[in-house]
């Protein structure tokens, strides 16, 4: 579904992700780690268009997608819930929600998603009227993710979502990625919970200095000598 | 005089180094803390937890001046510290670290840290040898030059800290510093903590959601929820507390252990 072939990316002309390829397929739960500054986010961003390879490609349902613009990458049906949550604080949370959807021009799709959302977090059916800005870090993280899901995405990218929550929610939230990949949605995953996200994850990739230096299902990777040493601490 | 009431309270003699006496501050209508009393003693490890939302970082502003009580008293080092500007319990040795890193973008690495280290010197020179003594204690004198919106979130934060150190604390508190870090990181920041608390002699008061820093390097933990103090103990107490677990950590936490 996803083909990134061998991209570099680069930041003010220095390169940041150094020949770098990865495949998801639909329906698969795909985790990336790495330590801080390996270039996951990067990566994200860079799929998602808001950078653009220096070098390389990125296919999505065989076509190619990155030169594409990131409204563009959004009506292919790719989207990025970036780590930074990104909510609009004096919008409600069904404002928030509804600009999820943005793309979506029929009324009756909007409102199925909205009720997806709902069911999933029932957190933010409670406060759908309350100003985004004033939720909990947690209940935000539910909002990003479930803007994320107002247009229908093909592929899902979450970029840390049990960042900053208290270990409850970690589960939760954890629980709940586990939940889309079993209603079928396709997902890319970066997690600092390194433990977690490769038991929950169909596949990793690992990496390292803007470099795949492995990867496998995940329960292989979690065996690894480099995984356990590098990450895990262990 | 929240001075005199620390003193009858441990018995004449000892002050403790923080005592926040009774501290609420409200938010229009939501109870942020209620009531919060509770001591800190030189040279401790204190962790902070509780819910997101709970009053964590509302208590640690009040302490530090950001916000001011709306009743209750803060006595640091034997002084009524309530209602102080920042740089002001700054230069009675509080240093904290902010969740979202408050950093100037326009500025190094260095420059950040030296802002700090301005708290006690006014020379650019000693700032500057300062702040490199602080940079190569962390180990990141490697990214001095570094414009601060060229690093990862998680080493903005470090810098925050480094920053923190500079200004020479007594009482270092820190918001989340292992946020974002993978396991081994967090060893590494769990290290780092006790150095900066055996070697630097600062007490430490540290809110942090995760478990492998905060149950590993505290003496003692005290949990917030609703902005009430709801529970107070040593982290092998906490853990098998039942209203911590219902609040905070989870079933599957407390069945890991």
């Amino acid at each position: 579904m996803l083909r990134v072939s061998e991209i570099e990316v680069r930041y003010s002309g220095i390169p940041v992700i150094h020949n770098v390829s990865l495949e998801v397929n639909r329906g698969e739960l795909v985790t990336v780690v790495g330590s801080n500054g390996a270039g996951k986010s990067t990566l994200l961003k860079t799929i998602a268009g808001t950078l653009h390879p220096a070098k390389g490609t990125i296919s999505f349902e065989g076509e190619e997608i990155h030169h594409l613009s990131t409204p563009d990458i959004v009506r292919k049906g790719i989207t990025y819930v970036p780590e930074s949550r990104s909510i609009f604080g004096p919008l409600s949370v069904e404002e928030n929600l509804e600009l999820g959807a943005f793309i979506i021009k029929d009324e009756r799709v909007i409102k199925t998603n909205l009720e997806f959302v709902f069911t999933l977090f029932p957190r933010l059916a409670e406060r759908r009227k309350q100003a985004g800005g004033t939720l909990s870090g947690g209940e935000q993280q539910m909002l990003a993710i479930g803007r994320g899901l107002m247009s229908t995405p093909k592929l899902l990218m979450l970029d840390e979502p049990s960042l900053g929550l208290m270990p409850k929610l970690v589960d939760e939230m954890l629980s709940a990625v586990a939940q889309l990949r079993t209603m079928g949605k396709t997902i890319l995953l970066v997690e600092q919970n390194v433990r977690e996200s490769l038991e929950l994850a169909d596949r990793g990739y690992v990496l390292q200095t803007g470099r795949t230096i492995d990867h496998g299902t995940g329960k292989e990777l979690l065996n690894k000598d480099i995984i356990r040493k590098a990450f895990l601490g262990l | 005089m929240g001075y005199y009431r620390a003193i009858q309270k441990e018995g004449c003699l000892i002050v403790p180094f923080l005592h926040v006496d009774n501290i609420t501050k409200d938010f229009g209508g939501l109870v942020a803390n209620n009531h919060i009393t509770f001591s800190i003693e030189e040279g401790e490890i204190v962790g902070l937890i509780g819910p997101n939302g709970a009053g964590k970082t509302t208590l640690f502003n009040c302490i530090v001046g950001y916000h001011k009580p709306d009743s209750g008293n803060v006595i640091f080092n034997g002084r009524d510290i309530t209602g102080l500007k920042p740089h002001e319990t700054n230069r009675a040795g509080i240093g904290r670290t902010f969740q979202i890193m408050k950093v100037t973008s326009g500025m190094t690495v260095l420059e950040n840290v030296m802002v700090g280290a301005f708290c006690r010197v006014d020379k650019r020179e000693e700032a500057r040898k300062e702040a490199v003594a602080v940079l190569e204690f962390m180990g990141i004198e490697n990214i001095k030059d570094f414009h601060m919106n060229e690093l990862p979130v998680a080493t903005q934060r470090k810098v925050g800290l480094a920053r923190a150190l500079a200004t020479k604390p007594v009482l270092l508190m820190l918001d989340e510093v292992a946020s974002g870090l993978n396991p081994k990181e967090i060893e590494e920041i769990v290290e780092l903590v006790r150095v900066i608390n055996t070697e630097k002699k600062i007490t430490l008061f540290i809110i942090e959601h995760i478990m492998e820093m905060v149950m590993k390097v505290s003496q003692r933990i005290i949990v917030l929820d609703y902005g009430e103090k709801i529970a107070e103990g040593s982290p092998n107490d906490i853990v098998k507390n039942e209203n911590v677990i219902k609040a905070y950590l989870g079933e599957k936490y407390a069945q890991s252990l």
